[in-house]
């Protein structure tokens, strides 16, 4: 990966200033309650390597470092399992890598259907944990390897956001670290709740630019007895839209419409039915009903349901637009690809219009800026259509592609980061100009 | 910063943007607006004007960004918290002339409405296409869309299918400076922070919604709804355990007492089974073999439980037959009570058998009469507190009984509102459920939308004119408020 100069120098930075940040992180927590080190290349945040590393043990040590950081003016970047660290923008500086990983604690109320976990609890873990009470957070593993904060701070949500919504609504309550390290806890630990303002909201897919999340509360569901998964492959995207469409207004109740559209070939339609064991060949033979042939089906999802398409370090494509919208958005931008030699692999929910196309990750870049101005130009007055670049190869980022392109209510969005932090120390730059 | 005027300066400019008939002046036209659903808060409003689009609420809102006047938007007047109590030195904005259903768009399930249009004409307008919009508040016949973004308004239902705010798409929003400003669409997850989420259940703090995009929801293909008969609150409270546990997620489970039932009885004579101490509503939905396997499971442990007598509907009529008795509820009770008081209040699940026996021991010690009527799946208890005004002193010691179920709620980790907001009634109580930390942030995010100030001030965060200064020791001013920038709470 690219190694970018840091604003200020070289890194790790020299000199006095910097001795004493380091120093003082050291000692932030007693007891040696945050482990500091200095940064290496394989911490680099989308290229930029912070001059250190800390990882506190606890939520009061977290805060401690905060504290510290902002009595330096330092930059800081939250980092989980560093799955999608390379994802958004470069941050402009980062002085501090502050490791969840050890913020870890499972409080699960069973028979309240919620559970607190910390950030970084890696949720693989925390499903396990669920699964093993008959319940689940209903979000598919999107990322594997993925924590908590890492999750909703990319408010990365899979296939069954059409039943129980995408992450954000099964957040209940959220502990978050502000820049100045002071705690800061919104929403609680009852699903039904409308004391005050759901901050929470606003961290979910903030990319730790508000504040650090400690742990997040969980709404969560059970396990359905039993489940099947239907697969066809369309023509070509009109049919797989009109199917779709019709899956959609069948009363048969789907956790997931999903398109799997690989680089070369024809898109297929996946509906996965979940529920009572007896009730599935009806509402099996209901899906079938509205498709031209016999879908295949079966009783386990495959391995990879769920997951992003492509290959690990592909610039990734987001493509949000009302349904009938996404296909066809889908259909311009992979036309758009192959007019230039690029072939994408789309995927994603077609219930509530959310796509991600993977583009290899040595396609020149201005061909990846061709096709995402293709794919935008495709959702223009669509209501609320939009195509993102959640992860941009580094040849592209370095060419300067407009990853988030226009977004609604922007002016809003920096009025908040500049309240909840006024120096823009955290994770500045990665999500959109400005923030 | 301009320098604060009257309301009443602002009428000819507001008459000019609303025309004369959307700006009422006369003491008697604004009396009418005086209230919400919470008719103890009371204040005359200084201005009130009913404009009929946006870009009129947006030049209504810029004036008084302008002129440094406050704000209050009112949808119907039918929430419970005293969200919508008018100022007297500001202007109370209605949006019940805006009730435009714009769009039903059936392939991208969603529909466009203004503001003012009631939530059960949504329903009525996705009817015919097979759909519905699944958040059902207990006032929806009246209630407005732009009310329950709001107040993020929930309903019998949201145990399965959540809130408001998990089914809007898009909001067309008159930020407090005035401006208009589009978010979201005809989809969810938009980029960038998530402000819809935010903004809905603000309150009016953060500016007025001037056009929603709400998801709409396939009908279900069966829907079977259970009337369950115990003899004690335990016994029902154990079979709601019970269906939980076994992995059932009902679309609603509903409990009265038998207070409630016979508050109910007295006014709508629901015929519920005589003589029980509790009744449960479970209704189920979904495709029609899981409801079937549900409904067995779900009818097997209520006999487990205890219950004496167990009734089902299978059509609309018969299952409205159930429901009457539950949604008349709250009005029922002023048939057995001269006085009441509905608080809304929230305790894990787990937790309501133990808060029950604690709120009828308040209820015993003070020898003023709770009736509880709650959505028992999802914790939400709304007691109902009942008193005689003319009786002196009465009134007070009910609001203490009130005031102590509350404490309850926070004591055993729940929330001081399930759904009914906090506004000005329970402004007071946000110390209660959060730290100074945790009010201070929130309102930096309100300070952020709202800098002057002038969105719907002194309702859902405390402040010391509300609610006095905090006891305690300060040992240091926070910068915020040392700049002018916050106030303390």
């Amino acid at each position: 990966m690219g190694e970018t100069t840091r604003a200020q120098g070289a890194v790790p930075p020299r000199g006095g200033a910097a001795e004493a940040a380091g120093r003082a992180l050291a000692g932030a927590a007693p007891d040696g309650g945050a482990a500091v080190r200095p940064g290496t290349p394989a911490d680099a945040v989308g290229g930029v390597r912070p001059a250190y590393v800390a990882a506190p043990a606890d939520p009061a040590a977290a805060a401690a470092v905060l504290a510290v950081a902002a009595e330096h003016a330092l930059t800081v970047v939250p980092r989980g399992n560093g799955t999608k660290i390379d994802w958004g923008g470069p941050p402009r500086d980062c002085d501090l890598v502050l490791e969840t990983t050890s913020l870890t604690g499972i409080e699960h109320a069973v028979g309240d259907l919620v559970v607190r976990a910390g950030a970084g609890v890696p949720v693989a873990d925390l499903q396990a944990a669920l699964g093993s009470a008959g319940q689940r957070l209903a979000v598919d593993t999107v990322v594997p390897g993925s924590t908590v904060g890492g999750m909703v701070a990319t408010g990365l949500s899979g296939p069954r956001r059409i039943l129980h919504g995408p992450v954000r609504d099964l957040v209940i309550g959220m502990t978050v670290l502000r820049a100045d390290g002071v705690a800061a806890r919104s929403g609680g630990a009852v699903v039904k709740n409308v004391a005050g303002y759901d901050l929470g909201k606003l961290h979910t897919g903030a990319y730790g630019t508000l504040g650090v999340i400690v742990s997040v509360t969980f709404r969560l569901h059970p396990v359905p007895p039993a489940l099947r998964l239907l697969r066809a492959a369309a023509p070509g995207p009109e049919a797989l839209r009109e199917w779709a469409a019709a899956v959609l207004h069948s009363p048969t109740a789907p956790s997931a419409v999903e398109l799997d559209w690989p680089p070369e070939g024809d898109p297929e339609l996946a509906v996965l039915l979940e529920g009572a064991a007896a009730g599935l060949d009806a509402r099996g033979a209901a899906v079938a009903a509205v498709l031209p042939e016999p879908p295949h089906h079966a009783d386990a999802l495959p391995p990879g349901w769920g997951e992003l398409p492509g290959a690990p370090g592909d610039t990734l494509l987001r493509v949000v637009a009302p349904p009938p919208e996404a296909v066809r958005a889908a259909a311009v931008l992979r036309d758009a690809g192959r007019a230039r030699g690029i072939l994408a692999a789309v995927r994603g929910s077609l219930g509530t219009g959310v796509l991600h196309a993977a583009v290899p990750a040595d396609a020149p870049p201005e061909a990846v800026a061709a096709v995402v101005a293709a794919a935008r130009a495709a959702l223009a007055g669509a209501p609320g259509g939009a195509v993102t670049v959640p992860h941009a190869a580094p040849p592209v980022r370095a060419a300067g592609l407009d990853l988030w392109g226009e977004v609604p209510g922007a002016a809003l969005m920096r009025a908040i980061k500049d309240r909840f932090d006024p120096g823009h120390r955290l994770s500045p730059g990665r999500l959109m100009e400005g923030i | 910063m301009p320098v604060p005027v009257g309301p009443e300066a602002l009428v000819p400019r507001l008459r000019a943007i609303c025309g004369d008939a959307g700006v009422l002046t006369d003491p008697a036209q604004r009396r009418t607006y005086e209230s919400d659903g919470l008719t103890y808060h009371a204040e005359l409003p200084g201005v009130v004007v009913l404009p009929t689009s946006t870009a009129q609420v947006a030049a209504v809102v810029r004036l008084c960004a302008e002129e440094g006047v406050p704000f209050v938007p009112r949808g119907a007047g039918t929430g419970l918290s005293a969200g919508a109590l008018p100022r007297s030195d500001g202007v109370l904005v209605v949006t019940s002339r805006m009730r435009r259903i714009l769009e039903v768009d059936v392939e991208a399930r969603c529909a466009v409405v203004q503001p003012g249009v009631a939530n059960l004409d949504v329903t009525r307008a996705a009817a015919p296409h097979g759909y519905y919009y699944a958040p059902d508040p207990s006032s929806q016949q009246v209630c407005s869309v732009g009310g329950n973004i709001a107040e993020n308004s929930g309903g019998a239902h949201c145990l399965k299918y959540g809130f408001t705010v998990n089914h809007v798409l898009g909001l067309e929003i008159v930020t407090p400076a005035g401006d208009v400003v589009r978010l979201g669409g005809k989809v969810a997850e938009a980029p960038g922070y998530d402000l819809i989420g935010a903004f809905i259940g603000s309150e009016g703090t953060l500016g007025i919604a001037t056009e929603i995009t709400v998801r709409l929801l396939r009908a279900p293909e069966r829907v079977r709804t259970l009337l369950a008969a115990f003899p004690t609150m335990d016994a029902g409270g154990r079979a709601v355990s019970a269906v939980i546990a076994a992995g059932v997620l009902p679309a609603a489970i509903e409990m009265m007492d038998a207070l409630a039932i016979e508050a109910a009885e007295a006014a709508v004579a629901c015929h519920y089974p005589k003589g029980a101490g509790a009744v449960l509503i479970v209704e189920l939905d979904g495709p029609a073999a899981d409801v079937d396997a549900q409904f067995a499971a779900v009818t097997a442990l209520c006999r487990e439980a205890g219950a004496t007598e167990l009734r089902t509907a299978t059509d609309a009529a018969e299952r409205a037959r159930i429901w009457k008795g539950r949604k008349s509820a709250f009005a029922a009770v002023g048939r057995i009570s001269p006085s009441y008081i509905v608080q809304d209040g929230v305790v894990p699940r787990t937790a309501l058998p133990e808060v029950l026996r604690r709120i009828a021991d308040l209820s015993a010690e003070s020898g003023i009469r709770v009736a509880n009527v709650f959505h028992a799946g999802d914790g939400n208890l709304h007691p109902l507190v009942l008193f005689d005004d003319a009786e002196p002193g009465a009134a007070e010691r009910a609001a203490e009984v009130s005031g102590a179920i509350l404490d309850l709620c926070v004591e055993h980790g729940g929330s001081i509102t399930g759904e009914h907001g906090v506004g000005v009634d329970k402004a007071c109580h946000m110390p209660d459920m959060f730290s100074p930390a945790d009010l201070a942030t929130m309102d930096l995010f309100r300070r952020a939308i709202d800098p002057a100030g002038i969105a719907n001030p002194e309702k859902l965060l405390p402040t010391p004119r509300l609610c006095g200064e905090p006891p305690g020791v300060r040992t240091d001013v926070h910068p915020l408020v040392a700049s002018g920038e916050a106030e303390l709470f």
